[in-house]
């Protein structure tokens, strides 16, 4: 018998751990002299309190579905692509460069080959490292957290040295002309008839995000790929037996999850800055992480954990804004949800399956 | 009369749903060997782990000698006198044996004065006990059968009176069990009182003196070892009567199915484990593989499992096989099966649903797929047929293969395997923690696809299991094949021998 309902490992354990983080940054905000619940007040009327807030919360979120999935996928073979924040970034330069250099007729075809170019770039920065895994057996977490450096430079240079436009002083590509400019969400609403705030950066590629959801859970357990995926995951030595090629499968996982990291890209770059600046990705790559593990590297519950860290990235800002926390509280929540639901699992799961134990005895 | 050496009175232990030990009691008298035995999960484990302080009972109590004790933990139960030999042994590799003996059980800080004691103490248990190991030795560089003498020697060291074997013999060569049960009967000669686990019947009859028997948690019955036999303990073991031995009719040998020609296997570490081997395999014949494990049989299985890469010549009906290794899946295109050594890690996904673990290996099949999708109500279909026809238990091919006992995984393994009628079968430890009841049943269906026409290449360190199945038996030692023999020609003792790599003489009968 399983220790305890399915339901519980994945709704009621992330949601304890959410709790505790939650109790546990009010005791950070009594110790600087903050009242907590006037802060939790002010987060969620920053956040969910407006369609602005909403926009905002959505144009977060729909960055950490992508790399939350990207986290997912890897995590299902398990690999552990800390790269995703590397890999976004040359997500950026591959929109850029098709944004750039092509007269496009209309944003829909733009799209298509933005969406392509930019899961070819992240593909591509993490196919080395996962190269140097399958072949050589090189440890991903180290040489994907290198690799997020070597892009961060790479992509200093290239804006700096080989992009910029004459003249400028800013590090930073010139704006994409206005035929590949993405609908923003009061865009896609107003044929409706529904008033979306105008000048919130939510745009289309929340569409593709959660498109891409839906795909990924296709991907993972509907397919033969996904099969494989999962199975080597689970056992290596199993894979082995049933004629599954480990190098394969860290390749294909890996080479998805740099496409799916790079196709943050979209969002950022092409949907709401609409050109390439340095630091563009803002570390939603790490957010990622935490998301994957919140979310169970489970699509719907990445889609969940996704929306959650955009209302806490939002809050945090209106919190900055309006109060003396800090912005970098919220980084202090981030890392109490991470050390939570990733380090500290046991913490909360085995009082709880210790209940559902004795729940089930009772009833025996 | 005495007290009883160890009494424990009306012991209970349950795992969350799970109950161990439902009330058990049990006397053992000092200066006897008793025996325990029962299946796979019948509770003799846990038992002897709330002996020796591992877990706390629920309820119920132990008495030493006459003396209610508390055992909250393993140093209590030294103190009491008790010592236990695991399965597995703990012992520091690259440390000498004289070190590990003191290991734990040091005087002071200093090394020193302890080793120097420790040395005069171990050259007089050895005298006392015949229980001869150079100290200086390093436990990386003796044999098996040697490791377990240090295992018993660290035990004596801290003057156990009571020694509890945890399924002493299953590394062993039956001429080091030999070994081993003279030992124990020299120890008990001396005073000592010792208790020997584990499922082997042939032990329990040859080593004891008394035997208590073990079912789903209850002792259901304690015998004196002389006035029971075989079949009863194993009636009481499983709880109905069982074929100890395999109803078959002769074999039909046909042509040869899988031929194997100067077969060379490395492992990771680039150590040579099969060095050279010839093998043929004809169908309707079972050939066996006997060895002491760690003789390279694994790697042969492997090998022809596409699970590593191999150099030499393998034909399957005449066709050659590649030795590449990873390439299970054009393995099992040609024809060949393959229940792998270790289900757990190997043959079954354990976090997978019963009816994801019915294609593994096969999930290419049409049959499996509709276009880009897996087809997954055609492998639950499939799983449904598979759990009725070989009565896997419990009926729910939605449970995760780990909530499957280990029978039950095996017959989900056993199932997805013989259903493909391949040419070839290869079976690795095929009722390795498996229960009685359960043994039966796979091994009938070996025999049926043999009945059938196939070929099956059987390994197993179960000489027992050689025996019963085999039409053909081969030995390995060291990565060669010592010899050939037929069953009803050859004795455990002369397969012990060959086991041990003492060569006789080395015509094949085949």
């Amino acid at each position: 018998m399983d220790k305890m309902p399915h339901w519980a490992d994945v709704i009621l354990i992330p949601l304890i751990s959410l709790i505790l983080a939650a109790f546990l940054s009010a005791l950070v905000i009594l110790a600087i002299g903050e009242n907590p619940v006037e802060a939790l007040q002010l987060m969620v009327q920053g956040s969910l309190g407006s369609t602005y807030g909403w926009g905002y919360t959505l144009y977060y979120a729909t960055n950490f579905m992508f790399t939350g999935l990207a986290v997912a996928v890897a995590f299902h073979a398990r690999m552990f692509n800390i790269g995703g924040e590397g890999q976004a970034m040359l997500g950026g330069l591959g929109v850029a460069l098709v944004c750039l250099y092509v007269p496009w007729p209309h944003w829909t075809i733009a799209l298509v080959f933005a969406i392509a170019a930019s899961a070819a770039f992240g593909a591509l920065w993490a196919m080395i490292p996962a190269y140097l895994q399958a072949a050589r057996g090189s440890h991903i977490v180290i040489t994907t957290i290198m690799f997020n450096f070597i892009a961060s430079a790479f992509l200093n240079y290239m804006l700096v040295n080989v992009m910029r436009p004459a003249g400028s002083m800013d590090p930073a590509t010139e704006r994409f002309p206005e035929a590949v400019n993405l609908p923003t969400l009061h865009e896609m609403l107003l044929p409706f008839g529904i008033q979306f705030s105008k000048a919130a950066p939510v745009n289309f590629s929340l569409v593709i995000a959660i498109l891409a959801c839906i795909l990924v859970w296709v991907l993972i357990w509907r397919t033969r790929l996904g099969y494989e995926i999962r199975a080597y995951g689970h056992s290596e030595p199993g894979a082995l037996y049933a004629g599954i090629s480990p190098f394969k499968i860290i390749m294909i996982s890996m080479l998805i999850s740099g496409g799916l990291a790079g196709m943050m890209a979209i969002n950022n770059v092409m949907g709401e800055a609409e050109r390439l600046v340095l630091n563009a990705t803002e570390g939603a790559g790490f957010i990622g992480i935490a998301v994957a593990l919140m979310g169970r590297s489970h699509p719907f519950g990445v889609f969940l954990a996704a929306i959650l860290f955009g209302f806490l990235y939002q809050g945090g800002a209106e919190l900055a804004l309006w109060t003396n926390i800090p912005r970098e509280l919220i980084v202090v929540i981030q890392a109490l949800v991470i050390m939570l639901t990733g380090a500290l699992d046991n913490m909360v799961r085995m009082p709880l399956e210790k209940l559902f134990l004795s729940m089930r005895k009772g009833r025996a | 009369m005495t007290a009883p050496a160890i009494e424990l009175k009306g012991i209970s232990k349950s795992f969350g749903p799970v109950q161990a030990n439902k009330d058990i009691s049990i006397r053992v008298r000092p200066g006897t060997i008793h025996g325990i035995i029962g299946e796979n999960g019948a509770g003799k484990s846990t038992l002897m782990s709330i002996l020796y302080g591992f877990y706390k009972a629920d309820s119920g109590e132990i008495w030493i000698n006459g003396n209610e004790t508390q055992i909250p933990d393993s140093q209590a139960a030294i103190a009491a006198g008790i010592g236990m030999v695991f399965q597995h042994f703990k012992l520091v590799e690259n440390f000498t044996v004289l070190e590990n003996v003191i290991l734990g059980a040091e005087d002071s800080g200093l090394l020193k004065p302890s080793l120097a004691r420790a040395r005069k103490s171990l050259l007089n248990l050895a005298q006392e006990y015949g229980l001869n190991v150079d100290p200086d030795a390093r436990i990386d560089e003796i044999g098996v059968g040697m490791q377990q003498r240090v295992e018993i020697l660290k035990a004596l060291y801290r003057e156990a009176q009571i020694l509890i074997l945890d399924e002493p013999t299953g590394v062993l060569t039956p001429a080091e069990a030999d070994q081993l049960f003279r030992i124990l009967h020299r120890l008990r000669e001396e005073g000592k009182t010792i208790i020997l686990i584990t499922h082997k019947l042939r032990e329990i009859m040859e080593a004891t003196d008394e035997v208590s028997v073990m079912r789903r948690g209850e002792m259901v019955a304690t015998r004196t070892t002389s006035q029971t036999t075989p079949e009863e303990l194993a009636e009481l073991m499983v709880g109905r009567k069982v074929l100890l031995r395999v109803d078959k009719a002769p074999a039909q040998p046909g042509g040869k199915v899988l031929e194997i020609r100067n077969l060379h296997v490395r492992d990771e570490k680039g150590v040579e484990r099969v060095k050279g081997i010839n093998l043929s395999v004809r169908a309707g014949e079972i050939l066996g593989i006997a060895g002491v494990a760690g003789n390279g049989q694994s790697e042969l299985l492997e090998v022809l499992g596409g699970m590593r890469p191999g150099t030499g010549e393998v034909l399957l009906n005449g066709q050659p096989v590649e030795l590449v290794g990873a390439n299970g899946r054009a393995i099992r295109d040609k024809g060949i099966a393959h229940v792998p050594e270790d289900r757990q890690r190997e043959g079954l996904i354990m976090d997978f649903h019963a009816w994801e673990n019915v294609a593994f290996g096969y999930h290419h099949d049409p049959a499996y797929n509709r276009g880009l999708l897996m087809d997954n109500a055609a492998l639950r279909a499939d799983t449904e047929r598979k759990i009725e026809k070989f009565d896997i238990r419990p009926a729910d091919g939605w449970l995760s293969a780990k909530n499957f006992s280990g029978g039950n995984q095996q017959k989900i393994v056993v199932a997805r395997e013989i259903e493909r009628n391949p040419d070839l079968l290869l079976v690795g430890q095929p009722t390795r923690g498996v229960d009685i009841g359960a043994i039966e049943f796979i091994h009938k269906q070996i025999v049926a696809l043999r009945d059938a026409g196939k070929a099956v290449l059987l390994v197993s360190v179960e000489l027992e299991e050689i025996f019963s199945l085999s039409d053909r038996i081969a030995v390995m030692f060291d990565g060669h094949v010592m010899g050939e023999r037929l069953p009803d020609q050859t004795d455990e003792k002369e397969l012990g021998l060959l086991m041990a790599g003492v060569s006789g003489p080395r015509e094949a009968t085949a």
